[in-house]
């Protein structure tokens, strides 16, 4: 019979209408400013620059060598290094971005400057509540506005900022035992020195001949 | 014929700007009453020099950019590029990765045809109601790309050699109660609108096209099959892992609007039976190649073609080496466009009314089709 195909399609919308009253399953809007659906661990929006303790300036992770501006598809980073150098988390002295503008109005989120940066120090933000007034220089992030801190990293990526504090915390313990094994070694060295020099008789002995 | 201009058609814009174009398409149509006499169809609005890009950055930074190709399917379009720089740099992909990349891969497809159904029927004057339905689907779809890759729709997810971050159990729990939940939303929507009778009056017998012209002018994907013809790169080619899945290749008998349409619902059908036999047996392992270097990637020199079944047809990524950084050639070979090209052969003798439906249901994307 001709029409019952419409109202056959009329039944599932009214089934549709009556059950988004009832099911989860049918209703999956929110309410957007009011209610928030949380964000997933793996949300990314635009990166940021990680710092290590409380200033930001000074415990920025970068050491500014420039491959993610040279891998960044679409050339949204623009970096400049600094002339002088200063200690980085394990101590040893690195240079440090003089300059770290990020256009986010280039940028396209692709996460690859998160991805080869060796030295954990671009991170993906969540922050997507971006709208500005005007549209250049606001969406043009310096290095002031791009630090943000640990604690921030952890409180948006948990899983992922306990791993990087880990393999961080390997890497400066790796340097610690390797500074600790060269100044044991030296310091054995310099003994064994001392003590070859203080032998009265030039009679070698195997051990001072290695020295 | 009684409305003739003195024996002259008339020439109407469409587009680029009407809602139901799909993007910025346009068509120059010739009419003779309501009836089409001549199409021509204009493109070029969202040209973005995708191809050359691609000959400019890295083999990795072109991975973000084929996201936006088809902005639909930005999984497929990330496996149709790793698989081409795989063949190329002749890499292997670990068994974990090929299993995701299959998930994956079905999912966009589910999601791809879920909303052109949606899209198709808004189009035939639905307006909302079928298209809210079907995007209702395709949501939950996407918060599953997007808790694994972190974007909804521009994922950026495979990488050469195998893909960027593992699932977990949880996820492959959420994957498998979707696909569970999946065929339930498939039988409403096609109670919905199969039996239907404007439907079926808008659509059964609009826009054949012949199996032979479907051959010569190259189209591929659902399209090709509604006429008939047997061909799917999933069985042919066999990439990936795919012929150790059981599913079925649907063919469609008429060629009409009506069979491409029927197309995707067989389809998505099929789809989730790929799913459901690739999410159990996903082993553990890697999921990334070690031996492929993120920084710095160098192909040695020659040429490689890869393709595979995107929801739209067959996408393919031509790329020649010279042993540099980038590609020396880059080139894409985009399902929608070319499938767009017989618009013309379609549309003609049917009124205009008819050619929204037509052009809804060849599926494109104008990310794609101009790139």
């Amino acid at each position: 019979m001709i029409g019952m195909g419409i109202l056959k399609g009329m039944a599932v919308t009214l089934r549709n209408f009556a059950g988004s009253y009832f099911e989860k399953d049918r209703l999956i809007t929110v309410q957007y400013p009011e209610e928030r659906s949380p964000l997933p661990e793996n949300y990314r929006n635009f990166p940021f620059l990680i710092f290590d303790g409380n200033d930001p300036q000074a415990g920025l992770r970068c050491v500014a060598c420039q491959i993610c501006e040279k891998e960044c598809p679409p050339q949204c980073i623009y970096i400049t290094k600094s002339k002088d150098k200063k200690p980085d988390y394990i101590g040893k002295p690195q240079f440090y971005p003089a300059i770290f503008d990020i256009d986010i109005s280039v940028c396209m989120s692709c996460q690859i400057c998160v991805e080869v940066c060796p030295f954990e120090a671009i991170k993906m933000d969540k922050d997507f509540e971006l709208s500005k007034r005007e549209r250049f220089d606001n969406l043009l992030f310096r290095k002031e506005q791009l630090s943000k801190s640990n604690d921030y990293y952890h409180k948006i990526h948990p899983v992922e900022a306990a791993a990087v504090d880990k393999n961080l915390a390997d890497a400066a313990a790796v340097a610690e035992a390797k500074k600790k094994a060269a100044a044991e070694a030296a310091a054995k060295a310099a003994a064994a020195k001392a003590a070859a020099a203080a032998a009265p008789t030039p009679v070698a002995s195997p051990e001072s001949t290695s020295s | 014929m009684s409305s003739r201009l003195d024996g002259e058609l008339l020439e109407v814009s469409m587009g680029p700007q009407h809602p139901s174009t799909h993007g910025v398409f346009r068509m120059n149509v010739a009419l003779e009453g309501e009836i089409v006499r001549k199409l021509k169809p204009v493109f070029g609005y969202l040209h973005r020099n995708h191809e050359q890009i691609g000959e400019h950055t890295s083999y990795l930074g072109s991975m973000p950019y084929t996201d936006r190709l088809d902005y639909f399917c930005s999984m497929t379009n990330n496996w149709a590029y790793a698989l081409s720089v795989e063949k190329l740099a002749g890499i292997e992909v670990p068994e974990r990765a090929e299993y995701l990349r299959v998930i994956l891969a079905e999912l966009t497809r589910l999601q791809n045809h879920a909303s052109l159904l949606g899209f198709l029927l808004s189009d035939m004057g639905a307006w909302g109601t079928p298209l809210m339905y079907a995007f209702r689907e395709r949501e939950k779809i996407l918060d599953l790309f997007e808790s694994l890759s972190g974007s909804r729709m521009m994922c950026d997810y495979m990488r050469f050699g195998g893909c960027r971050v593992d699932v977990d159990e949880a996820w492959l729990g959420r994957a498998k109660e979707i696909v569970d939940r999946f065929p339930k939303f498939l039988d409403e929507f096609e109670e919905l609108i199969l039996q239907n009778e404007i439907v079926i009056a808008r659509t059964q017998h609009v826009g054949k096209l012949s199996p032979e012209l479907a051959i010569t002018a190259g189209i591929t994907g659902p399209m090709l099959r509604a006429s008939g013809v047997n061909y799917d790169i999933r069985k042919v080619d066999g990439y990936g892992i795919y012929p150790r899945f059981k599913f079925r290749v649907p063919l469609g008998d008429h060629g009409d609007t009506y069979d491409r349409l029927m197309m995707r619902a067989l389809e998505m059908r099929e789809s989730i039976e790929i799913l459901k036999q690739a999410l159990p047996q996903i082993p553990a392992g890697p999921i990334v190649n070690p031996k492929v270097k993120l920084r710095a990637f160098r192909p040695p020199i020659g040429e490689a073609y890869g393709r595979i079944e995107a929801p739209k047809g067959e996408l393919g990524f031509y790329l020649i080496s010279d042993g540099g950084p980038n590609p020396y050639r880059y080139r894409v070979r985009p399902p929608s466009f070319i499938n767009l090209t017989v618009l013309e052969d379609m549309c003609l003798g049917h009124v205009v009314a008819d050619v929204m439906v037509i052009l809804g249901s060849i599926d494109i994307v104008m990310g794609e089709v101009d790139r």
